[in-house]
């Protein structure tokens, strides 16, 4: 019999229906491999004690039969996402004793919907980073090793810790977050999936926000089913949200099976990057190769924006990110360092220890371009860009039915392998950043090894409000590339 | 006549605008539920919103837009369909979030204008600039204790209209006839209650002087003044103060400056309280604010009769004078008072009562037109009594006051002291027959020719008969009797 924490969220739904397992069994399963993984450092909280009371709940209600769609399902929730009466960090020092008395909107929906709670998960600071090493409680490692190395990689981030929580199977699914790319880029790093939905699909009531025009949340999960079944629960309109949108959210799980026959696949070239891994880019001709073999059709598409998108999106977001971290000044919650001064001293003192370098960083590109002399130059501009590049897609889609592209320009790498300069880092948002910026969905799905034996992930946008289309394209890409691979560390 | 200030070498005039921050009256704050009573204890109406709790999202309140666009209709002005939230963005211990949600660029409300009404019975049309949108800020208060602040968030996230004026006045007079005409527009529709006490109507006061016939000179902005005769106060100091600079060879900065009402000048602002740099840009986590033309009619249907309208209309059908008419519908409550009372009657005599004993019984008892000691019915009713003759003008006085007093119906009083005037003709003859019989000498003085004793005889008659003989025919009753 497989383990318990080698279920899918598919299977595990259907074990715990047939009775074959409890909810009980379940989350032991999970918090005994947390516990033993715990050098992973994928959890910064463990609510061991929730976690057990959920899943006698959720059994008693099997066991009336009232079991709703993740009764007993254990779930681990980036630290991100607000959880009534349990520490919420953001990864920050600033947060670091901080406990939220509201629960976000997507933690709630999925309290509701039946969902067994393991814990709070590691993640950059803020969730500002693409290698989970800037949170404050330790980076997160990747349970994945490059073949006959020993080295810790990064998980990718920010949500490093849901992916590599979820690859190490220390959860069956997981929250995560994606500004630029923090669901995508780590589900690609650990061989997991990650969707981040079209802007509004997902309230973000809750969410620790770090770039309000970008921040989306989504499920990461070890299978395209999986990330489906969980998108389901978190989507919905919210009216405490003014951007949550007020439309139905359909049975993706439904679209899974649908296949790929007649779709039309975008390949945009300007995704084509000099200098790019080769087996990158045999990775992609074999994801096409798949998607045509499946029944759709393959067309050469121009985003003739793209190259843009990155330096757009490192204005937009630290600019709306230095004002929404304005409010942690050590006045009212969170951390406070009075050092006996006046209240500018107060703010210095207290952001200066709270904040960590990339975020301090981040506040302080935000700060520029949106200063006196500056705006037009910087944040207009952007602003200006961005609209083109929504133009772009807007476009490609009147031809095409979803776009395929790499996730990541490389696989995850060793920790510390790219901070030497932080421009560098940012690149790894490269494929990622455009969705953000149009609002538009798209998924990470595995789809294979590179020479090291590292996983890669291939991407699937889709238009606003269609990730239907999304996960059958990515449905077709999982079962052609028949990912199986596994990471050196693991429960069970 | 245009007001002008006389320097050392020569005339100058003065130019100003208002910006009048309104706090406008809604239950609930502008992006939250939170209430707004004012008075609460300190940090009990404060939700997580308003604390800038992670994770938390302003959601707009539509009937504060509802009353951005009244208070818009009511100004004559532009309504913008489509209008946007910026951030300001500033650090202060009473600014939770680190940014106040405003209007910067896209405003609700478009131009308009005020028509204010001079001392002289001359009117003048000032321009309103714009009417936005924002929040409050919370309370600081550095009195509690020695070395610490304290901050109340109460009024944090309490919708504010900020409505600007065009330079268009010209004199403290002027500034002093906006203020109030603004506060009186507020107060009819019932979108900000203009009380300047409790801060719920603030006034920054831009000010600049220039010689007749010149350009704009530089302005200063004087912040944050809580009545309207100290701005009127501050308009004439600031300006006498600009005077001085210019005429001694210097040249007015530019810059922010508090009103000492206890010393009468102004003072600049430490540099610290306003060198900002606000970085503004569109709040996202709002949608851009789009209405629906069709809502605004709704609105504006449902609007409430504005003074200017109510003064017009009391002329025409009242046949009152323009002065009357302005004095009636200062309030609302003393117009509504004033039509009720008119209704059916004698509107002149309806407004003499009003603007006469009443006033004078609201003065004494210090009561409010919006709670009088008597009700307009029961003054409608003493009016009544007065018509059909069941009581004299005279007596009518006496019975008022005592409405007064007891509150009591003047029907009721009429009977309980019997002061029914006396109209029987024979009652009255045997009272005359009487008063000329017991002053037979006086009789004669008359009939000699001192035709001023008549109204002795009159006022003997009255006495004897209690003051309640109808005076029309004690009169004609005295007439025959002595002829």
């Amino acid at each position: 019999m497989t383990a318990p924490t080698d279920l899918t969220i598919a299977e595990a739904r259907a074990a715990l229906a047939a009775k074959r397992i409890s909810a009980r069994e379940l989350a032991e399963a999970h918090l005994a491999a947390i516990e033993r993984l715990k050098d992973l450092n994928a959890y910064i909280t463990v609510t061991a004690e929730r976690a057990l009371a959920d899943a006698a709940a959720a059994d008693a209600r099997i066991a009336r039969g009232e079991a709703r769609p993740l009764e007993g399902i254990p779930l681990a929730i980036k630290d991100l996402f607000c959880t009534e009466g349990i520490r919420t960090t953001a990864a920050s020092r600033i947060l670091g004793t901080f406990v939220p008395p509201y629960e976000s909107t997507v933690s709630a929906r999925l309290w509701a919907a039946g969902a067994v709670c393991l814990g709070k998960t590691n993640l950059d600071e803020f969730a500002m980073g693409s290698s989970n090493t800037t949170s404050a409680f330790g980076n997160v490692v990747n349970p994945w090793r490059r073949r006959g190395e020993n080295r810790d990689l990064v998980p990718g981030g920010s949500s490093g810790g849901s992916a590599a929580a979820v690859a190490a199977r220390l959860c069956l699914g997981a929250t995560a977050t994606d500004t630029g790319g923090s669901i995508r880029q780590p589900a690609a790093f650990t061989g997991t999936v990650g969707i981040k939905p079209t802007y509004g699909r997902c309230s973000r009531w809750g969410i620790v926000a770090f770039a309000s025009s970008l921040d989306q949340a989504g499920p990461i999960a070890r299978t395209v089913r999986d990330a489906a079944i969980l998108l389901r629960e978190m989507s919905g309109h919210d009216p405490k949200d003014s951007t949550s949108a007020d439309v139905p959210v359909p049975d993706f799980e439904a679209a899974v099976g649908l296949g790929v026959k007649g779709l039309r696949i975008g390949v945009p070239k300007e995704y084509r990057l000099d200098g790019m891994a080769p087996e990158i880019e045999a990775l992609w001709r074999q994801g096409i190769a798949w998607l045509k073999d499946a029944g759709a059709t393959i067309h050469d598409i121009s985003l003739p924006h793209t190259r843009y998108a990155l330096p757009t999106y490192y204005i937009v977001a630290p600019a709306e990110a230095s004002s929404n971290l304005a409010r942690y000044d050590g006045v009212r919650y969170g951390l406070r360092v009075d050092e006996g001064g006046d209240l500018d001293d107060l703010y210095e003192a207290t952001r200066g220890a709270g904040f960590g370098a990339e975020v301090r960083r981040r506040i302080l590109i935000g700060t520029y371009v949106l200063s006196a002399g500056y705006y037009d130059a910087y944040y207009l501009k952007a602003q200006r860009v961005r609209a083109l590049i929504q133009r772009d897609f807007d476009e490609a889609f009147r031809s095409v039915d979803a776009i395929l592209t790499p996730a990541t320009p490389s696989s995850a790498f060793a920790i510390g392998e790219k901070q030497d300069d932080p421009v560098t880092m940012y690149l790894n948002d490269v494929f990622t950043v455009p969705a953000n910026l149009a609002g538009l969905p798209g998924i990470s799905v595995p789809a294979g090894l590179d020479a090291a034996g590292l996983p890669l992930g291939l991407q699937v946008l889709g238009r606003a409000f269609d990730e239907e289309t999304v996960f059958r394209v990515a449905a077709a890409i999982e079962a052609a590339a028949a990912f199986d691979a596994l990471p050196q560390v693991r429960a069970a | 006549m245009t007001y002008t200030l006389e320097g050392r070498t020569g005339t100058w005039e003065i130019v100003c605008g208002l910006e009048v921050h309104a706090q406008v009256i809604s239950k609930a704050k502008l992006f939250s539920g939170a209430a707004t009573a004012f008075g609460a204890a300190p940090n009990t109406q404060v939700s997580f919103v308003d604390a800038a709790f992670p994770g938390m999202l302003p959601v707009i309140n539509r009937e504060c837009v509802a009353q951005a666009i009244r208070t818009g209709l009511g100004l004559n002005a532009q309504i913008n369909l489509w209008s946007r939230f910026d951030r300001k963005n500033y650090f202060y211990a009473d600014l939770p979030a680190g940014y106040q949600i405003s209007q910067y660029q896209h405003p609700i409300v478009g131009k308009g204008e005020i028509v204010i009404d001079l001392a002289d019975g001359t009117t003048r049309t000032i321009g309103i600039t714009r009417l936005h949108l924002e929040q409050d800020a919370g309370k600081s208060l550095h009195d509690q204790h020695p070395t610490k602040s304290y901050i109340d968030l109460n009024r944090a996230g309490v919708a504010l209209m900020e409505i600007v004026s065009e330079p268009d006045i010209r004199s403290p007079e002027e500034a002093g006839a906006y203020l109030a005409k603004l506060r009186q527009i507020l107060r009819y529709l019932g979108t900000c209650d203009g009380n300047m006490e409790e801060g719920s109507l603030r006034a920054d006061v831009n000010v600049s002087v220039r010689r007749p016939g010149e350009m704009y000179r530089t302005r200063c902005e004087v912040k944050n003044v809580n009545s309207i005769r100290f701005v009127m106060q501050a308009i004439e100091a600031e300006a006498r103060r600009q005077i001085e600079v210019w005429e001694s060879g210097g040249e007015v900065q530019q810059e922010t400056r508090l009103f000492d009402p206890n010393r009468g000048v102004t003072r600049p602002m430490r540099s610290k309280e306003h060198a900002h740099d606000y970085r503004y840009f569109p709040d996202p986590d709002l949608l851009p604010l789009e209405l629906d033309p069709a809502w605004i009619a709704e609105l504006k249907a449902h609007l409430p009769e504005l003074p200017d309208a109510k003064a017009a209309r009391f002329q025409r059908d009242y046949g009152l004078s323009a002065y009357d008419a302005r004095v009636l519908v200062a309030e609302q409550a003393t117009a509504d008072y004033y039509e009720a009372v008119a209704r059916g009657r004698d509107p002149k005599q309806a407004a003499n009562w009003v603007m006469g004993d009443l006033f004078a019984a609201l003065n004494r008892s210090g009561r409010s037109i919006a709670d009088p000691p008597v009700p307009a019915a029961s003054l409608g009713r003493l009016l009544d009594l007065i018509a059909d003759d069941t009581i004299s003008g005279r007596i009518a006085k006496q019975v008022f006051e005592e409405m007064v007093e007891t509150g009591a119906d003047p029907v009721a009083i009429v009977e309980a002291r019997g002061l029914r005037q006396v109209t029987d003709t024979g009652a009255i003859d045997a009272a005359v027959a009487q008063v000329l019989a017991a002053h037979a000498d006086k009789v004669a003085e008359y009939k000699s020719g001192k035709d001023k004793l008549f109204g002795f005889f009159v006022g003997q008659v009255m006495k004897a008969m209690a003051g309640k003989g109808n005076p029309a025919l004690v009169n004609e009753a005295l007439k025959r009797a002595l002829s």
